[in-house]
C-alpha cells in the first residue's frame, strides 16, 4: 500500500497548516490552517486504519471532523466578537494578553 | 439443747435471713450489719445533716441507740450460745447430741453438715486431749464427754455467699474438770487473691469481740447524748456528730475483723477520725498542733503494724487471724519470726495505746472536745492496742516467751509505762491532763497484764476501765462547762463539792474505782493483774508485781490530789458553777454506776464468796476468755490470792490517806500548794518536780533533738543537692536551651528558613522578570513556540528510541 504517499500529502499538509497559524495575520486564515493540521491528521488516521485493517482510524477522523466543526463554530464566534470590537481580524493587535 | 439451737437455725434459714434477732447466732453471722450502721450514718449526716432540725444528731443519736441495742443482742447471742456449748453432763448426754445434731441436720436438709480443715483440727486435736485449765475456766462443766461437733454452712441464712460459720462444742476427752471448746462464730469472704496469697475480709465474733461492742456500743451512745449539750451551738456541730459517727464505725470494724489486713484498714480509719476530731476546734492553733502530733505519732507505730502484719502473712500465708493464731501456737513460723513480728506490733501497741516512747501524743489529744477525750483518748481508740495483742495473743505469747520467762518486753513496757504516767499525773494543773496521764498509766496496766500472761485480767481491765475513765472524762467535761470552759484545777475550781453535787459524786465513784476502793470495778480487775504478775505463769512476775503495786499507790494519790483541788477548799473561779442538765447528767449516772457494779461481773472464783451461788463467779472469764486452745494458749489462772487483795487495799489507802493529809492542810492555808512544801525544801524533790513537769523531756528529745537534729540535717542536704545538683541541672538546662536558641535563631531561622523563604521570592520573581519578555500576547508566538517545543521534543524521542 502506498502509505508513504499518503504520510507525505499529511505532512505537506500539517506543515502548510502550520505556517499558515504561525505566519497568518488574519484570523479567519489562521483558523483555516487549524483545519487544514486537523485534516492532516485525519489522513493519517484513516491510512493507518486501512494499512491495518479496522475500522478506529475512520471513527477516529469521524471524530475529529465533527470536533473541528464544533471549534472552527466557536472559533468564528470569537473572530466575530473580535471584529465587533476592535473593526479588524488583525492578530497583531490582539495581545491583551502581554505580561 | 444442741438441736434447738440448730432448730432455730432452721427457722431463720427458712425466712431467708429475716429479722429473727432474738434467736441465737443470727446476729453474730451478721455483725457486719453492726458496723455498718454507722458508716450510713456518717454519710447521711454529712449529706443531709445540716438541713436537719438538729444538725444531724438526731441520725447520730438512733444510729448508736441501734448499735448499742444490737451489740447487746449479739452479747446474749453469744452467752446463749457458749451456755449451751458446755454439756452438762456426761457422756450418754454427749453421745445423745452428737444424734441430736444428725437429726437436726436431717431436718433442715441444706444445713451443710461439711467439715472444713478448721473443724477437722479441731476434732482431732480435740481426742488427743488438749490440757485443760486448772482449775475452774468453765465453772458447771461436768466429767469428761466424748467431741462433739457441729458444723453448718450458712447458706441456708445467707444463700450462696461464699461463707462459713460454725458452732463447734467438744468438752475434752481426758474431764479434767472439763475444758470445752467453742470456736469464734466466724463469716469471711475472699477479698483479694494475690500469688496465692488469698487475703480475706469478713467478721469474727467471740467473746473478746462482743465485750468490745458493748463496751464501744455504750461508751459511744453515752459520749452522743453528752455532745447533745456540750458541743450545742458549735460552728461544727454536724461535722462533730458525722465523724463521731465514723469514728464508732471504724472501731466496730476494728473489732469484728476476722482478718490482719481488715483490721489495718479499720486501725488507720480510727486514727483518721481520732485527727479529725482532736482538731476539731483548729482555728486554735495548738489544736492543730495537738492533732498532728497525735496523728504523726501514730504514723510511727503505724509502720510498726504494717511491716509487723506483712511478716505473719507472708510467713504463714494467711491474713486469717484465726489461722494464724492457730500456726503461732502449733510451730508454722519459727520464734524468730514471731519475735520479730511482735515486737513490731508492740510499736504499733506503743503508739495507737499510748505506751512509752510513744505515750506523748495523748495528753496533747486533750486538745480536743472532752466528750472525744472520754471516748476516743479514754475508753475506746486507746484500746485498740490493747486489742491487738489480745487478739493476737498467741502470736506474742511465743514470740515474746510469756509464758515461760518472768521478763519481757511486753510486760515491762507497760509496767513503765504505767509508773512514769503516774508520776507525770501529779504535776499536771489541768484536770483533763491528769485524766490523760491517768489514761497511759491505766493503758500501761492493760499491757503490763497481758505481758505477765494475766489475758482475762488485762481484758477485764480495759472493760472496767472504760466505764470509769469514761465516766470521770465526762465529769471533767460537766466542770469545765460549768467553770467557763477551763479544765485548770488551781486557779479555776475548788470547793465545787457543794455547788456540783451530782457531778461530785460521779466523780467520787469514777475516782474510787480507777484508785482500786473494793467493791467498785477497778478494785477487781486491778487485783486480778497483780495476782497474775505475782503468781501468773511459770515463774511469775516478781519485779513486774512491785511495779504494778507502785502504780496502785500512785494512782490512789494523784486522783486523790485532783479530788482535793478540784473539789474541796475554796471556790476560785468567778461565776456560779451548777450541776449539768440531765443530757450531760445521765450519761455520768449510768457511767458511775458502771464504776460501781462492773467488777461484779469477775467476781474470782474463792472460798470468800462461797455461799454465793457458783454461777455468777468469773462470768466475765467464763464468756470472753476463749477456749478453742489451738488458736489460744494455755494460760495459767492464777485465781484470788487474799495478801495480794488486801495489800492492794492497803496501797490504795495508803495513797489516799497521804494525799488527804497533805491537802488538808493546804485547804486550812487557802493554797493549792504548800508554801514549804518539799519542792521548797529539798533540792532533790525540786529537781524532781522540774523534770516531771516536763515530762522527762520526752518532747523536746522529740521535737528539739531527733526532729530537730534530722531536720537540721536533711534540710541542709537537701538544700545543698537543690542548689548545687538539682539547680545546676536546671541551669544548665536552662543555659544550654538559650544557647541554642540563639544559635538555630541566628544559622537556621535567619540563615536557612529566611534564605528559603526569601531565596524562593526572589527566584520567582527573577524569573519574573525574565519570563515576562516571552509573554507577548501574541497567539501566534504562543503557537510558534508550542510546534518548536514540540519539534525539540520529538527530535529527542527519536534521538534517544
Amino acid at each position: 500500500m502506498l502509505l508513504n504517499q499518503f504520510l507525505l500529502l499529511a505532512a505537506v499538509l500539517f506543515c502548510i497548516g502550520v505556517y499558515g497559524v504561525i505566519a497568518r495575520r488574519n484570523a479567519v486564515m489562521v483558523l483555516m490552517s487549524v483545519e487544514l493540521i486537523l485534516n492532516a491528521v485525519n489522513i493519517n488516521l484513516v491510512a493507518f486504519g486501512r494499512l491495518h485493517d479496522v475500522v478506529f482510524g475512520h471513527v477516529f477522523a469521524l471524530f475529529v471532523i465533527a470536533v473541528a466543526a464544533a471549534e472552527v463554530g466557536v472559533g468564528l464566534a470569537l473572530v466575530i466578537m473580535i471584529y465587533r470590537n476592535k473593526s479588524s481580524v488583525d492578530l497583531d493587535q490582539v495581545d491583551l494578553m502581554r505580561g | 439443747m444442741l438441736s434447738t439451737l440448730l432448730g432455730q437455725f432452721s427457722v431463720i434459714g427458712a425466712a431467708a435471713g429475716g429479722p429473727v434477732i432474738e434467736s441465737s447466732g443470727w446476729l453474730m453471722e451478721n455483725v457486719w450489719i453492726i458496723p455498718f450502721i454507722p458508716a450510713v450514718a456518717f454519710a447521711l449526716i454529712i449529706m443531709l445533716g445540716k438541713k436537719l432540725p438538729k444538725g444531724g444528731a438526731e441520725i447520730g443519736m438512733a444510729s448508736i441507740l441501734a448499735v448499742f441495742v444490737l451489740s447487746v443482742l449479739t452479747g446474749t447471742q453469744w452467752m446463749s450460745a457458749r451456755d449451751k456449748s458446755v454439756p452438762e453432763t456426761g457422756n450418754e448426754e454427749a453421745a445423745a447430741l452428737v444424734v441430736d445434731v444428725g437429726d437436726a441436720g436431717d431436718v433442715v436438709g441444706d444445713v451443710d453438715a461439711s467439715v472444713d480443715p478448721v473443724d477437722d483440727a479441731g476434732l482431732e486435736g480435740e481426742a488427743d486431749g488438749v490440757a485443760a485449765p486448772e482449775d475452774g475456766l468453765l465453772v458447771g462443766t461436768g466429767g469428761g464427754t466424748g467431741g462433739t461437733e457441729t458444723a453448718q454452712a450458712a447458706d441456708a441464712v445467707s444463700g450462696g455467699v461464699v461463707s462459713t460459720s460454725e458452732f463447734e462444742t467438744a468438752a475434752d476427752a481426758d474431764g479434767e474438770g472439763g475444758g470445752g471448746q467453742f470456736l469464734p462464730v466466724v463469716r469471711d469472704w475472699t477479698w483479694w487473691d494475690v500469688g496465692g496469697l488469698d487475703i480475706r475480709v469478713g467478721t469474727m465474733v467471740d467473746g473478746l469481740t462482743v465485750m468490745m461492742l458493748v463496751t464501744v456500743g455504750l461508751v459511744s451512745a453515752l459520749v452522743h447524748l453528752f455532745s447533745l449539750e456540750y458541743v450545742k451551738g458549735d460552728s461544727r456541730f454536724t461535722h462533730y456528730y458525722a465523724f463521731l459517727s465514723l469514728f464508732t464505725a471504724a472501731m466496730l470494724l476494728y473489732v469484728v475483723s476476722s482478718s490482719l489486713m481488715q483490721m489495718l484498714v479499720a486501725w488507720e480509719l480510727v486514727g483518721l477520725c481520732s485527727f479529725v476530731l482532736i482538731g476539731h476546734w483548729w482555728e486554735d492553733k495548738n489544736n492543730t498542733d495537738a492533732s498532728m502530733k497525735a496523728f504523726l505519732t501514730n504514723r510511727v507505730g503505724d509502720i510498726g503494724l504494717l511491716v509487723g502484719v506483712t511478716i505473719l502473712i507472708v510467713t504463714l500465708g494467711t491474713s486469717d487471724v484465726l489461722e494464724i493464731n492457730r500456726l503461732a501456737l502449733s510451730g508454722g513460723a519459727s520464734h524468730l519470726v514471731l519475735l520479730v513480728a511482735s515486737v513490731c506490733l508492740m510499736a504499733a501497741v506503743a503508739s495507737k495505746s499510748g505506751q512509752f516512747p510513744l505515750h506523748t501524743w495523748l495528753p496533747d489529744a486533750m486538745a480536743g472536745p472532752t466528750p472525744v477525750s472520754a471516748l476516743i483518748h479514754a475508753a475506746t481508740m486507746v484500746v485498740a492496742g490493747v486489742f491487738l495483742i489480745g487478739r493476737l495473743y498467741p502470736v506474742f505469747w511465743e514470740g515474746l516467751s510469756i509464758g515461760t520467762s518472768s521478763f519481757n518486753l511486753m510486760a515491762v513496757m507497760g509496767a513503765f509505762t504505767t509508773i512514769m504516767a503516774g508520776l507525770l499525773a501529779f504535776v499536771q494543773r489541768d484536770v483533763k491532763k491528769v485524766l490523760a496521764y491517768s489514761t497511759v498509766s491505766q493503758l500501761g496496766y492493760m499491757v503490763m497484764a497481758l505481758g505477765v500472761g494475766a489475758w482475762g485480767a488485762g481484758m477485764f481491765h480495759l472493760f472496767t476501765h472504760a466505764f470509769f475513765k469514761a465516766c470521770l472524762f465526762l465529769g471533767a467535761g460537766a466542770l469545765s462547762h460549768a467553770c467557763h470552759h477551763s479544765f485548770d484545777m488551781k486557779a479555776e475550781m475548788g470547793g465545787l463539792r457543794k455547788k456540783m453535787p451530782l457531778t461530785f459524786w460521779t466523780f467520787i465513784f469514777g475516782t474510787g474505782a480507777l484508785a482500786g476502793v473494793p467493791p467498785l470495778a477497778g478494785f477487781w480487775s486491778k487485783d486480778e493483774i497483780l495476782a497474775g504478775a505475782w503468781a501468773g505463769q511459770e515463774n511469775g512476775y516478781p519485779i513486774i508485781f512491785v511495779m504494778g503495786c507502785v502504780t496502785a499507790f500512785l494512782t490512789a494519790a494523784y486522783m486523790t490530789r485532783v479530788i482535793y483541788l478540784v473539789f474541796f477548799g475554796e471556790y476560785r473561779g468567778h461565776d456560779t458553777p451548777h450541776d449539768p442538765p440531765f443530757v450531760m447528767a445521765f450519761p455520768l449516772m449510768v457511767l458511775s454506776g458502771l464504776a460501781l457494779f462492773a467488777g461484779f461481773f469477775n467476781l474470782p472464783n474463792t472460798s470468800i464468796f462461797e455461799g454465793l451461788p457458783s454461777n455468777i463467779q468469773e462470768r466475765f472469764l467464763h464468756y470472753v476468755e476463749p477456749t478453742y486452745f489451738e488458736a489460744f494458749p494455755l494460760v495459767d489462772h492464777s485465781g484470788f490470792i487474799p495478801w495480794i487483795a488486801v495489800l492492794s487495799i492497803f496501797l490504795g489507802i495508803a495513797g489516799i490517806g497521804l494525799t488527804a493529809m497533805y491537802y488538808r492542810k493546804c485547804i486550812a492555808l487557802g493554797v493549792t500548794e504548800l508554801p514549804d512544801g518539799p519542792t521548797s525544801r529539798n533540792k532533790l524533790a525540786a529537781a524532781g518536780y522540774t523534770f516531771l513537769e516536763n515530762k522527762y523531756y520526752l518532747d523536746h528529745l522529740y521535737t528539739g533533738i531527733i526532729a530537730g537534729g534530722t531536720k537540721g540535717v536533711i534540710a541542709r542536704a537537701t538544700n545543698w543537692f537543690n542548689s548545687n545538683v538539682l539547680d545546676g541541672i536546671v541551669n544548665g538546662v536552662g543555659k544550654t536551651a538559650v544557647k541554642g536558641g540563639d544559635w538555630t535563631y541566628k544559622n537556621i531561622d535567619q540563615g536557612v528558613v529566611d534564605g528559603a523563604v526569601k531565596g524562593s521570592g526572589a527566584l520567582s520573581s527573577g524569573m519574573g522578570q525574565v519570563l515576562r519578555h516571552i509573554q507577548t500576547g501574541k497567539v501566534q508566538q504562543y503557537g510558534a513556540l508550542l510546534f518548536a517545543g514540540v519539534t525539540v521534543l520529538a527530535a529527542v524521542f527519536i534521538v534517544v528510541v
